[in-house]
């Protein structure tokens, strides 16, 4: 039988893409531990950090304390997100599956791409249960339709470029062993900022970093476009001054390290 | 591009390939004819997976030149990939699918487009009797299943040329004779298979040429016949009586033609030579050990072992004996 005809490049490229999604997505369906996790997860955040914390953190300028903490949360959520990619194709890797796909006509981007699109798709609809958590709980958007779409907007570009940390180090991983070990280092990432409580009270150094940390700029930029309490106030390290700014550059300049590199990567690796 | 007038189809021309320290391939030259299986045996580290990952364009040679089906590995890589089926050490399947889903998107990757690819996928699971399973996750198949699957997974375009890295190690055996008779049915479909494996048996059972390869390079080749005839097998006889040894020992020394004294070992009452291991079939043997009034209690002709096959090539035996039994299982 003759080979399949080649399809122009694009074309190929994003049928294969597509190809990659779907079958992340196929994979929800046999797991629904998965997705009940994808709805336990911000229920049991909220509750957990919301009543047993919430009690006795006091939030600068007053208000309600799960108010001041569902944007900490989404960005949490966001930023877990990197578990997922760093998992599978780490798994894949060391299943061979990687290699199967590299001996195959198809566009070796084509797995980064629809991993990563697959895990946006993923992230939208835990955003939503999220979301609808924080309804439930008394969490509200305050600033209408347009600065709320935003701040979804916002995060899913966060979202997109952690996906690509993680499809990066996922590569590198070579095997879910040692991916299991590499994904606990996001535990520091999320907890070195403002998501729980304020960074003022922090020793100077960690300070610092809880500062620069996209992870604070992102809840900043969550709580004021949602109008939630707990904005920082004084003397403001740049990123927490123009926190929409600075989250939105935190993630292009993820995308613009990382999408060539494992791009580069899946190309490449082994030769 | 030749591919069916009994061309060479697999051609490496000096392959070096080096890993920091270890020079996996060190000059490997080796050619392929069309429509056979081709058998690459060899020990663990000989350098079996980097030749298959080289000729599956998943590693590029430093050195040397590598085609399939007429084409470069290196250079035209994208069309060597339309043309060839790998199946690796592993079975490289998503546990988290079923098996037909697994199938699916495979064809899909292989642009069958949906309606073909599941057609595809329907046809190769009833064809490789798999379809009692089509449905279930692949994480609840055993072993055999999987690798059943792995390679029937490669085979959704109908390769020219089918790659099978090890594809029983581990398996019992059988399983291992379903991966065999399914390998048969392959290249009766005139797909060209290169196996790899670290069982003389199993290069002699599916294989019409045998390379066998070590630290990189060829050390022998030919058909199992020619190459068993220049190792040689043993004849084993056990005699009921220690004084029959004597008899036995010169009945065999006669049997075997090869002017070897034969081996006595009046411990065990056994006798041995070496032969080779094609001139002979079992019956012959007890009909001449009978015939010299032999009064043989046990007697059987042994393959010659890879340890054996190293030896008599190398000089040296295989250095890692542990997983270079014939038919003995690995565990993965
Ligand atoms: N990616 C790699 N990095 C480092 N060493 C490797 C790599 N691949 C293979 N080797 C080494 O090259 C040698 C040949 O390996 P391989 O081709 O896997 O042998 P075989 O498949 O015959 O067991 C071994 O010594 C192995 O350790
Ligand atoms: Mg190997």
């Amino acid at each position: 039988m003759s080979a399949p005809a080649v399809s122009s490049g694009l074309r190929t490229g994003l049928s294969d893409g597509l190809a990659v999604m779907s079958r992340n997505l196929l994979k929800l369906k046999h797991q629904p531990g998965q997705i009940v996790a994808t709805f336990a997860f911000p229920l049991v955040s909220v509750i957990l950090f919301g009543y047993v914390f919430g009690s006795a953190i006091p939030i600068p300028g007053g208000g309600n304390y799960r108010e001041y903490l569902m944007p900490g949360l989404f960005v949490m959520g966001t930023v877990f997100g990197v578990m997922g990619s760093l998992t599978v194709i780490a798994k894949d890797n060391g299943l061979g599956v990687m290699d199967r796909f590299r001996s195959m006509p198809m566009a070796r981007s084509a797995v980064p791409f629809g991993q990563t699109a697959a895990d946006l798709l993923v992230a939208a609809g835990s955003l939503v249960i999220m979301a609808a958590c924080g309804l439930l709980f008394g969490w509200r958007a305050h600033n209408g339709v347009g600065a709320t779409l935003g701040a979804f907007g916002l995060l899913l570009l966060l979202q997109y470029a952690v996906s690509w940390v993680g499809v990066f180090l996922g590569a590198l991983a070579k095997n879910e062993e040692t991916a299991a070990r590499i994904g606990p280092l996001i535990f520091p990432v999320t907890m070195i900022s403002n998501i729980f409580v304020p960074t003022d009270g922090m020793p100077a150094v960690l300070q610092a970093i809880a500062d620069w940390n996209p992870v604070s700029a992102a809840t900043v930029a969550l709580r004021q476009l949602f109008g939630n309490p707990g904005l920082p106030t004084g003397d403001l390290a740049w990123p927490l001054a123009h926190p929409v700014l600075a989250t939105a550059g935190w993630s292009l300049l993820l995308l613009a390290i990382f999408v060539p590199l494992s791009v580069r990567r899946f190309r490449t690796a082994g030769l | 591009m030749g591919t069916d007038t009994g061309d060479a189809i697999v051609v490496a021309e000096g392959i070096r390939k080096r890993f920091g320290e270890t020079q996996a391939l060190a000059g490997l030259d080796l050619t392929v004819p069309a429509g056979t299986v081709y058998g690459l045996l060899g020990p663990n580290g000989a350098g079996k997976s980097t030749a298959v990952r080289v000729f599956a364009t998943l590693t590029r040679p430093d050195e040397g030149r590598a085609t399939v089906a007429g084409f470069d590995v290196v250079r035209e890589s994208r069309e060597v990939r339309r043309r060839i089926g790998l199946a690796g050490q592993h079975a490289a399947l998503d546990e988290q699918l079923t098996g037909r889903e697994n199938l699916r998107i495979f064809g899909r990757l292989f642009h069958l487009g949906g309606a073909r690819a599941r057609r595809r996928a329907d046809e190769l699971l009833e064809r490789f009797d798999l379809a009692f399973a089509a449905d279930r996750l692949v994480r609840t198949y055993s072993g055999g299943m999987r690798r059943r699957l792995d390679l029937i997974s490669s085979l959704i375009v109908s390769p020219t040329v089918l790659f099978l890295d090890e594809p029983t190690t581990g398996l019992d055996p059988r399983s291992r004779n379903e991966i065999w008779d399914t390998v048969r049915g392959l290249v009766a479909d005139g797909t060209t298979v290169l196996l790899t494996t670290q069982y003389l048996d199993e290069a002699d059972q599916l294989a019409q040429h045998i390379a066998v390869i070590d630290t990189g390079t060829v050390i022998a080749s030919g058909t199992p016949d020619q190459l068993k005839a220049t190792i040689g097998g043993r004849i084993d006889v056990v005699v009921d009586d220690v004084a029959g040894l004597d008899e036995a020992a010169r009945a065999l020394a006669v049997l075997a033609g090869t002017g070897a004294e034969p081996d006595v070992d009046p411990v065990n009452r056994r006798v041995s030579a070496p032969v080779g291991a094609d001139t002979l079939a079992l019956p012959d043997v007890v009909r001449h050990l009978d015939h010299a009034g032999v009064k043989a209690v046990d007697v059987g002709i042994r393959r010659p072992t890879l340890d054996e096959v190293f030896l008599t090539l190398t000089g040296k035996p295989a250095e890692t004996s542990e997983s270079t039994e014939p038919g003995r299982e690995t565990a993965r």
